[in-house]
């Protein structure tokens, strides 16, 4: 011991070098060697991959056998279970592989089959089968059974998929589904929070079987248990005797013999003894008879005592992570002391009170164990199913020996899987799990919403409450989810996002890990008493919130720990921290933690020294090595709060710098990752952007072309920014860009600039500048119906006088869908469709079948033409016909589009001017656009004007300059570019007015701005209305612009008028252009009459008719039937 | 600082562009024809097909910009308008090539057409140029076995504006030379294709102005800039000699034997006003530029020499004029 001493020692004083340490050049490109490896996604299709390769193995192990109550003899038993590559049904037992592209156009399902072995009894005999399909699994892009991975991007083409698509998504049914991430407090851990005042300690258990919340709470100075499963609080000490630990003593020693838990202590063993609860029997008949009264009682002839009861609920239920053997209760029993531990000391010390929004606390569930928990209660039903199947035919005699290979349906644990992915309702009953909105429709607006999808963490919080916690940035999500990302309003700071180099862990196994600890001396608590593991030399060691042991040299075990993983003896996402306050040291491997690469830095010296980047470069070495050779490593937020983070080398102090960043960038997102200079603009703009970016119209990816999607837009000729950042590159969106560079000028222009409108050049527009495609796609299937009809598609009709083709038919092809290159107008008919008029009752014989057929056509609507770019004749997976057909326009730039910049400086075109019209410069440069510089200074992007700079330098100079985060081309070395090449170092050019062609007084700030096409467009909101639809209950206009509905008179409007007193404009706007109505109404009671018919008087004799809103009417007519009835009265006008 | 002359002048200050104190601008004095033909000049400084450089010295920048906007958006030149589109097969939509059609220069004369009648149903032979496209792309058969680029193993994978051919219309063919009507440059990539694309394209070429669309713009651009002038006001010589011969663009400022910089020729000077970056020289210089000198710089597209394009500027004004006068002058 004394020898491991002075080693500890040793490892304690860093040896300090005091050269100073130099800057590692390229140390950047750690990062695209890291998301070469793991990719954007890597998160998604990990976990993805976990679950096919190994937790479905480990689910149907779980629950191998299933027996049959009938026969003794029968069982069914799963040796096996894989998950296959993806493929379709075509036909019975006839299966194709299929592509993801092809799912997406035919609107089926990419899955695979999911088989298992089994051994089962047949008859009297034992028999083996192999490969038995028992379900299918949607398949994630990019896992390990798609056909996309380890594809060249030759072969991807050849797939018709796009090398630059991240994959990480499902397709169900034509639709491309992600499950995002969500986030939750971590389970199985304590956690020790202020609820209406009172301290509390609560633990989630999960375990595979339950999942339970138990709390221990102050209640009138007592310690309690609180658990779901008991009707009342059972204090705390009856609980200690009901594990066993009946002396007051040892329970004292247990919690903590010093003087405050023994205060704080007494009235809690005091209320014991007024209970009169000594025995372990006492104790667990109390809890017995608190126990909640369960509805029906499920066993047949178990009918058990309280006591039995509160044994077997103490030993599964309460804390059900902690394992409990053979009923021994004392690991549990010293687990219950810790949490009432943590309560008393966060009595006295508020700083012992947990942070529940700390990320240390949070897990992130990803597809795969999502989908494990839906599989697995898909699995349990379907062997259920199988058991009361068995249970009805065996005892039926029959001619074939029972064989429940026949009764395996795979569309069970099927449809159930796709359902859950394709609505997002995650409905688990074991766990009373219900949960909407897990799965999105992956936005394809663009290539980057795609992939800022693929980064989104959900928050499990509710989005209507008003909480400032959970929703703020905290200190601990640095580096790991992107300060800018989260969306304004409701979700703000509920929805992030995963910034670039964050990965999540998955689960690895325990034993190794807890026997390692062994090794490394831990001691097992069992063998120990409460003295002993309260000792203060002594830390608790936890794993994945269980007890391992205690140890007397905590900085050995984390130093052999730290040691052990850098050597990759154990992996990588293993992680281990002391708690100094908590004196326990706590061991990591569970899956969902958010972790991310750091140098690890030793005596002062980061590890990675330039020649491995020279090797890195040269090809020789990969992001692995690094990791194998112990260079770098993983640190999730938990161990990170215990190390010491260089950002850069020269804030490298030698005697606590434990790790330097790879690169500061990276603290960001994909999406904000765009934004050039983000660290010269206020915070808010960055986000503004990222909201933006998502709806940049550009490219989407090498395949949007083969794509039928029912909304999509592309730009004619995107570009690639002028000044890149290094996200850019790493994302691809130089190769998939979503913009232009706009020539801007940054000056004032005839008023319609105002408010952030912009001046377009009616001359770039004409070359093309904005020129945007808009793709939407008209779908229908001919089905089959179930009487031997089918819907059917005739050819164009034609006038019967003219014999020419009608008018709305005139772009339909022979076969009487539309034809590739024709222009469609508004109400043409797409595709001539007609269904027969019964589908359900069978058509009976003999009758001619002449049946009038309904005309379904599928029309084109919308107020623009549009072309036909193609139509796909396909079938679906219910074997009817598919039609797809997509259409396009190509839109110009108009006034009232909406463009931005990407720093989250938006505004739509206020004019469009001739280009003679524009100012130009002294080499005949006319902007693209003019921008007000009124945009510039409340909105501070700094930003912006450095990226116009640095466009200017780098288009004089012939290169891109990079606006990084955190670095980037400096402004002084892009002025003296400028300088070189003869331009103002400022960037301000003499310019002269297009009009008058005098100089302007003022230089003008002007060069290259990326700028971003939205998709909001005029074309899409432009609405009238003249006359149009009603609604049908109450006659007054429709709403809405899809609707063609009125344009509403609100309230303050209607105010104002009134205000004015112009009565009569008002009657017009309200009654007359809304819902007149004359009405008759009886003058003698006052009541409507009906046809100038009073019932209620049975004569017409006073009838008169009233001008009334109809809406009037019918509250009259609705007030009526309450038995309240309104009366009018009429007198004479004039 | 007063300068020697009494040319009109605009000083570049650091922030700024200043007039002189008694300037009050040149649209205020009375005209006077006789003094304006004895000061206005053209000098033609440098000129080719495509690009022309000129001063027109005495002149008010009215007449500077005229001359600039029309050139821009009223000389007419002629473009394809309409692209009958026979077949499209290949990737690039309808729209988007017909767009791509429409943006090559023609070389085709407009002066020998004319505009086509608002209401005219079809072309004549004097208002329309009409070519035909038919590229069908295929693969080479005689590729080379170990080759992977997409010019050996296809053939016409990428369509050139040289591939549009030219249909005389009634009695064109004797009038114009197949050589005066195609697109100026052969080597526009409209389009690129593989095998199984192909085109078969009519398209309609026709006389228009600017003003309707970029596309019959007969230049590139037409700009003009003020002859810029630089005027040391001390000596500078040795280290600050070299400082300010950087800040200019080359050729500007010389330095002589004993070192002294002076000004050589400020006409190419950029006018990047760099010198206000330096505290020591920048009291040493004015920086000006003269009000009534505007270097015109006019690229053409290719149709038009750029003297013709100006001379037609020229034209469209006095008919501009004329119309207007003849207006008035139907209320007299």
């Amino acid at each position: 011991m004394g020898e491991i001493n002075k080693k500890q020692n040793d490892w304690d004083s860093a040896k300090v070098s005091r050269e100073p340490i130099k800057t590692l050049e390229d140390k950047w490109k750690l990062v695209p060697a890291f998301l070469q490896v793991k990719g954007l996604v890597k998160q998604h299709i990990d976990s993805f991959n976990y679950f096919i390769n190994v937790e479905i193995k480990k689910i149907v192990q779980a629950n191998e056998k299933v027996f049959c109550d009938a026969d003794p003899l029968f069982y069914i038993k799963y040796l096996n279970a894989y998950v296959g590559t993806p493929d379709l049904e075509e036909g019975y037992n006839v299966t194709k592989p299929t592509t993801p592209h092809e799912c997406r156009l035919r609107d089926m399902t990419y899955s695979a089959p999911i088989t298992v072995d089994i051994e089962y009894i047949r008859g009297n005999q034992r028999v083996i089968k192999n490969k038995q399909l028992i379900g299918r699994m949607p398949l994630m892009l990019r896992s390990s059974n798609c056909v996309l991975t380890n594809k060249s991007d030759f072969e991807l083409a050849q797939l018709n998929e796009c090398p630059h698509d991240p994959g990480g998504y499902f397709i169900i049914r034509g639709q491309e589904k992600v499950i995002l991430i969500q986030e939750q407090l971590s389970r199985n851990r304590m956690i020790v929070d202020e609820f209406k005042g009172a301290i509390q300690c609560q633990v989630t258990s999960s375990t595979h079987e339950k999942k339970t919340r138990t709390n221990v709470i102050v209640k009138n100075g007592k310690y309690v248990l609180r658990h779901n499963a008991l009707s009342d609080d059972i204090p705390i000490a009856v609980a200690f005797k009901a594990m066993g630990i009946c002396s007051d003593q040892e329970i004292m020693q247990l919690i903590g013999s010093n003087d405050t838990s023994m205060k704080k202590m007494a009235p809690c063993i005091m209320e014991c003894h007024h209970l009169k609860i000594f025995t372990q029997n006492q104790a667990l008949s109390y809890i017995g008879s608190k126990l909640k009264v369960k509805r029906y009682q499920s066993g047949t002839a178990k009918v058990r005592t309280p006591v039995d009861e509160a044994r077997d609920l103490l030993a599964t239920t309460i804390l059900a992570h902690v394992p409990v053997e053979n009923y021994n209760f004392y690991v549990k029993a010293i687990y219950l002391a810790i949490m009432v531990k943590r309560v008393i000391e966060a009595e006295t010390n508020k700083a012992a009170i947990d942070d529940p929004d700390y990320y240390g606390n949070k897990r992130m569930e990803l597809a795969g164990s999502l989908l494990a928990l839906m599989f697995e209660d898909l699995f349990k039903r379907f062997n259920w199913e199988l058991k009361s199947i068995a249970d009805k035919i065996i005892p039926k005699v029959k001619a074939a020996p029972f064989d429940v290979v026949k009764h395996m349906r795979p569309d069970l644990i099927a449809n159930g899987l796709f359902a859950a992915i394709s609505t997002g309702n995650w409905t688990i009953k074991r766990f009373k799990m219900e949960r909407h909105g897990v799965t999105q429709v992956l936005s394809r607006l663009s290539y980057i919403s795609a992939l800022g999808m693929m980064t989104r963490v959900n928050s499990q919080f509710e989005k209507t409450r008003k909480v400032s916690g959970p929703r703020s940035l905290q200190p601990s999500q640095w580096g790991m989810l992107c300060p800018s990302d989260t969306p304004e309003g409701e979700a703000c700071g509920l929805v992030k996002n995963l910034a670039l180099m964050t990965h999540i862990t998955t689960e690895c196994s325990e034993e190794p890990i807890a026997r390692l600890a062994r090794n490394a001396g831990v001691e097992d608590v069992r063998i120990l008493g409460g003295e002993e593991i309260n000792h203060p030399a002594v830390y608790m060691v936890f794993l994945n919130g269980n007890i391992l042991g205690v140890s007397r040299q905590y900085k050995r075990l984390i130093k052999v720990f730290r040691m052990f993983r850098r050597r990759g003896l154990i992996s990588a996402f293993v992680s281990i921290y002391p708690n100094h306050n908590q004196r326990t040291v706590y061991i990591c491997s569970d899956g969902g933690r958010l972790c991310r690469p750091y140098i690890i830095v030793e005596k002062g010296n980061p590890l990675v020294q330039q020649s491995h980047i020279n090797e890195l470069n040269r090809g020789i070495r990969k992001f692995q090595d690094f990791l194998n050779d112990g260079l770098i490593e993983y640190l999730d937020v938990n161990e990170e709060n215990d190390s010491h983070i260089a950002t850069a080398e020269k804030e490298i102090d030698p005697y606590v710098t434990t790790h330097l960043e790879i690169e500061p960038f990276t603290i960001l997102g994909v999406c904000a990752g765009l934004v050039p200079y983000p660290h010269h603009n206020q915070s808010p703009r960055n986000t503004y952007q990222c909201a933006m970016g998502k709806q940049a119209m550009g490219t989407i990816g090498y395949n949007q072309k083969n794509r039928i999607d029912t909304l999509m837009y592309n730009l004619v000729y995107p570009q690639c920014p002028m000044v890149k950042t290094r996200t850019i590159e790493l994302t691809n969106f130089d190769k998939l860009p979503a913009g232009q560079n706009a020539t801007v000028a940054v000056m004032s222009y005839s008023g319609y600039d105002i408010e952030d409108a912009l001046i377009l050049n009616r001359a770039s527009i004409d070359r093309g500048y904005g020129r945007c495609l808009v793709y939407k796609s008209a779908k229908t299937t001919m089905k089959r119906y179930s009487n031997q009809t089918s819907d059917r598609i005739l050819g164009p009709s034609r006038d019967a006088t003219t014999g020419k083709v009608i008018r709305a038919h005139e772009v339909l092809d022979t076969d009487g869908i539309a034809a590739p290159g024709e222009m469609v107008e508004n109400r043409q008919v797409l595709i001539n469709k007609q269904m027969p008029p019964a589908t359900l009752n069978p058509v009976t014989q003999g009758q001619p079948q002449q049946v009038e057929y309904k005309d379904v056509p599928v029309t084109y609507k919308g107020p623009v033409e549009s072309y036909i770019e193609k139509v796909m004749v396909s079938s679906n997976s219910e074997d009817a016909f598919l039609i797809k057909i997509l259409l396009r326009q190509t839109r110009v730039p108009e006034i009232g589009d909406k463009f931005s910049s990407r720093h989250g400086q938006k505004g739509v075109t206020g004019l469009i001017v001739q280009q003679e019209d524009m100012p130009f410069n002294d080499r005949g440069i006319c902007p693209d656009m003019i921008m007000n510089p009124h945009g510039f200074p409340s909105r501070m992007t700094v930003g912006k004007t450095i990226e116009l700079l640095a466009g200017k330098a780098g288009l004089v100079e012939g290169k891109f300059h990079y606006g990084t985060a955190f670095g980037g081309s400096k402004v002084s070395d892009i002025c003296q570019e400028l300088e070189k090449h003869g331009y103002n170092y400022h960037g301000k050019d003499v310019f002269y007015s297009g009009i008058t062609g005098e100089t302007l007084e003022a230089y003008i700030y002007s060069g290259p701005v990326y700028y971003q096409k939205l998709k909001h467009m005029v074309q899409d909101k432009m609405h009238a209305r003249a006359r149009g639809p009603r609604a049908v209950l109450t006659r007054q206009p429709t709403e809405g612009r899809s609707r063609d509905g009125g344009l509403r008179l609100g309230e303050m409007e209607r105010d104002c008028l009134i205000g004015y007193g112009a009565s009569m404009l008002l009657m017009e706007r309200l009654m007359l252009a809304s819902d007149a109505f004359s009405a008759d109404i009886c003058g003698a009671c006052g009541r409507l009459a009906i046809r100038a018919w009073c019932h209620a008087c049975r004569s017409s004799a006073a009838v008169s008719s009233v001008e009334m809103p109809y809406a009037c009417k019918l509250l009259f007519q609705e007030l009526a039937s309450m038995n309240i009835i309104p009366k009018l009265t009429l007198k004479k006008y004039c | 600082m007063p300068l020697k002359d009494e040319k009109p002048r605009l000083f570049l200050e650091e922030f700024s562009v200043k007039k002189a104190p008694n300037d009050y601008g040149m649209s205020d004095g009375k005209w006077n024809f006789k003094k304006f033909t004895k000061k206005f000049r053209i000098v033609i400084v440098r000129m080719d097909n495509f690009e022309m450089e000129f001063d027109l010295i005495g002149i008010q920048p009215a007449f500077a910009n005229a001359f600039r906007r029309l050139m821009l958006s009223e000389v007419p030149s002629m473009a394809i308008e309409k692209v009958m589109i026979r077949n499209n097969t290949s990737i690039i939509q309808d729209e988007v090539l017909a767009h791509r059609l429409g943006l090559i220069p023609l070389k085709a004369d407009p002066r020998l057409f004319e505009y086509r009648q608002e209401d005219a149903t079809g072309g004549t032979e004097f208002d329309t140029i009409e070519f035909t496209m038919k590229v069908k792309c295929t693969v080479n058969k005689s590729q080379p076995k170990d080759s992977y680029r997409a010019e050996d193993l296809y053939e016409n994978h990428s369509v050139y504006s040289s591939q549009m051919k030219w249909q005389p219309m009634g009695n064109q063919a004797s009038i114009h030379k197949e050589a005066d009507i195609g697109p100026v440059h052969g080597d526009i990539l409209v389009s690129k294709m593989r095998p199984g694309h192909e085109l078969d394209l009519s398209l309609v070429a026709v006389k228009g102005i600017g003003k309707d669309h970029a596309k019959f713009s007969p230049v590139a651009t037409a700009s003009y800039r003020l002859l810029p002038e630089v005027t040391l006001t001390r000596e500078v010589r040795g280290g600050d000699a070299t400082l300010l011969q950087s800040c200019f663009a080359p050729g500007v400022i010389g330095i002589d034997s004993e070192g002294r910089a002076y000004v050589r020729d400020a006409r190419y000077d950029t006018c990047s006003r760099n010198v206000y970056k330096y505290d020591e020289i920048r009291d040493a210089i004015i920086l000006s530029r003269v009000r009534d000198h505007f270097i015109f710089n006019v690229e053409s597209v290719g149709a038009l020499q750029p003297n013709v394009i100006f001379v037609e500027a020229v034209k469209i004004l006095r008919d501009k004029c004329k119309s207007f006068l003849d207006e008035l002058n139907k209320f007299n």
